[in-house]
């Protein structure tokens, strides 16, 4: 006898369908003006990274004899008004704008996005406080909260981001609690509490994934307001104090030699325009291939 | 709409409660005793006291607070420790100017980034909405305080056009309100072309072309006009990143205004000027805010606020 043989219908293959993040991520390759905000972002990592070996000297040499000369072959970008190399200032201030964007935006992410999902997931009375003392905070210009706030605190790198921090720390809280509310009612919300999950595990497992766009969204742009913001603090002279190379506050010094050596001036500008124009278009590209919504 | 307008004003009280006592609060927790500032290094035991006493320190923290908040209500914010001029009247002499300088940039912004945003959403993905749009990137991403400088160099320094500071005529106007509305400009058209560009895919649209109405008349009188909530919308908000702008531009031109004031109470540490320009900032971007408000009704009638 012989075996009966099963003859099977050829079935069209079937690959598995793109998780979402893989979409997204497809998305956001073919957003030519990301991919170039992601490697402008990617050279000023590595440009933070490879600091002490990228830069021509040491930069906080003086050299008075060589004070506020232009572009040459031996200085590239010129000497400030001690004669230091400016390009070597703004590789080495490379590393310090990314400490302070890197430390705002976790002050941000680590007290906001927790506050922010307790205040939308329980509202009620809860809720109510928390937006009111977010009310507080957002009564105030950004840039004037964290001026007076480093005004308080005092000059310094750690002051500067913990005074742009708790500027960031409401507009986590409003973005999470508004999102958190838009899915605070669904099945997978209900179900996880049907089955008698804790309401931590809720958080953290069912909900925050699903508001992940929007935060991801908010912390490229949120970076790029951070350096504008630590700029503009060492350009008034209240952030990060000299010799220490940071780029607002060699742009503050070069404003006395703008008439005679405006080259002081206009170099570590450009680098604080490149390294934001890079986190906006990343921000902007994120913003295009996460949230479908946005879609025009 | 007056009923509103009241309610919108009482409104105000709990949030300038708020702002006060987040101020109070934070300069009281600064490091060191303000007796001892304001007295002076040189200063004894018994002067400190003196001042301690004079400035209400001994006292328990809330009646500090409730005698801050009486004075506040009778608009007596104390006096500098630096001019030792009463705090208002140095506000007074300088808010002018900071109103002047806004004014001027947030009208400059609408009249250039509204019809920039309308532009590129009439034409979406040609070369003229490319040009606005990464003209308006680069507005946003740029540093006010260095796009005000390279202004300078080119217009004062090079050109010898412009004058690179102080006040005087409106040419002194001229540089410090450019550098102050590059930002909002740029943030205005960026929001004009998204809402327009959502506006013009609507039904209405479809129905204005088909009745045949001018193309002119279809972008203005049915698209922008609907595309207009959100954009207040963004130049109400943008008041307050004008503000934080105007403490950087009169920085950068040496504008007598309220956010030259703050930076040089701060640099001097001068506490009392800091917490009533502070203040007064907070106050003057809470009431644009409601202004904004208010605007919305005029835009568009489907507004009510009964």
């Amino acid at each position: 006898m012989t075996e009966p043989t099963f003859t099977q219908t050829p079935q069209p293959s079937l690959t598995p369908p793109a998780g979402p993040w893989r979409r997204r991520w497809s998305a956001l390759k073919r957003n030519k003006a990301a991919m170039l905000g992601a490697i402008l972002i990617l050279v000023y990592v590595l440009t933070a990274a490879f600091a002490p070996l990228l830069s021509p000297g040491d930069p906080a040499a003086p050299d008075l004899m060589n004070s506020l000369e232009g572009p040459s072959a031996k200085h590239l970008l010129g000497t400030d008004q001690l004669g230091r190399s400016i390009l070597a200032r703004i590789i080495h201030g490379s590393q310090v704008s990314l400490l302070i964007a890197v430390g705002v935006i976790a002050v941000g992410l680590f007290i906001g996005v927790p506050v922010g999902l307790i205040s939308g997931y329980y509202g009620g009375a809860v809720d109510f406080i928390i937006q009111r003392i977010t009310d507080m905070f957002l009564a105030f210009p950004g840039f004037l909260l964290a001026l007076a706030l480093v005004a308080i605190l005092g000059v310094g790198v750690t002051n500067v981001v913990i005074s742009i921090g708790i500027y960031m720390i409401p507009l986590y809280i409003r973005l999470v609690r508004a999102q958190v509310l838009t899915v605070r009612g669904e099945i997978y919300v209900e179900a996880a509490k049907a089955v008698g999950t804790n309401d931590i595990k809720i958080l953290y497992k069912h909900i925050l994934p699903n508001v992940m766009v929007p935060i991801i969204v908010q912390t490229s742009l949120g970076m790029g307001m951070a350096i504008l913001f630590a700029a503009g603090l060492g350009f008034l002279g209240v952030g990060v104090q000299p010799p220490q190379p940071e780029w607002g506050t060699m742009l503050g010094a070069g404003r006395s030699y703008i008439f005679n050596a405006p080259h002081v001036a206009t170099f570590p500008g450009i680098a604080i325009f490149l390294v934001v124009l890079g986190f906006n278009l990343l921000g902007d590209g994120l913003r295009d291939a996460l949230d479908p919504r946005v879609k025009v | 709409m007056l009923q509103y307008l009241f309610k919108r004003l009482l409104s105000i009280i709990p949030v300038l409660i708020g702002m006060s006592l987040l101020l109070f609060f934070m300069l009281r927790s600064l490091p060191g005793d303000p007796a001892q500032v304001l007295a002076g290094q040189m200063a004894s035991q018994e002067d400190i006291q003196l001042i301690r006493v004079q400035l209400g320190l001994d006292k328990p923290v809330y009646v500090q607070y409730g005698k801050f908040v009486i004075n506040l209500l009778k608009l007596d914010l104390g006096r500098s420790a630096r001019t030792q001029n009463p705090v208002i009247q140095e506000i007074w002499a300088r808010l002018p100017n900071t109103i002047t300088l806004s004014v001027v940039a947030i009208v400059l912004a609408c009249l250039l980034g509204i019809p920039a945003g309308v532009v590129s959403a009439i034409r979406p993905y040609t070369w003229v909405d490319y040009l606005v749009t990464s003209t308006a990137l680069f507005g946003v991403s740029m540093p006010v305080f260095w796009l005000g400088l390279m202004l300078v160099v080119v217009f004062s320094v090079m050109l010898g056009w412009l004058p690179a500071g102080g006040t005087g005529g409106i040419t002194y106007l001229i540089l410090p309100s450019i550098t102050l509305a590059a930002f909002v400009t740029a943030f205005i058209a960026r929001m004009t072309r998204a809402s327009m560009l959502e506006s013009l895919g609507q039904d209405f649209v479809t129905t204005a072309r088909a009745k045949g109405l001018r193309e002119n008349v279809v972008i203005i009188r049915h698209a922008l006009k609907n595309a207009l909530i959100p954009i207040i919308t963004v130049i109400g908000l943008q008041f307050g990143n004008l503000l934080g702008g105007a403490i950087l531009t009169e920085t950068v031109f040496a504008w007598p205004g309220m956010g030259r004031l703050i930076v040089d109470s701060i640099l001097a540490r001068d506490y009392p000027m800091i917490q009533g320009s502070i203040l007064i900032f907070g106050l003057l971007y809470v009431l644009i805010n409601i202004l904004v408000d208010l605007l919305y009704a005029f835009v568009d009638p489907r507004i009510r606020y009964d």
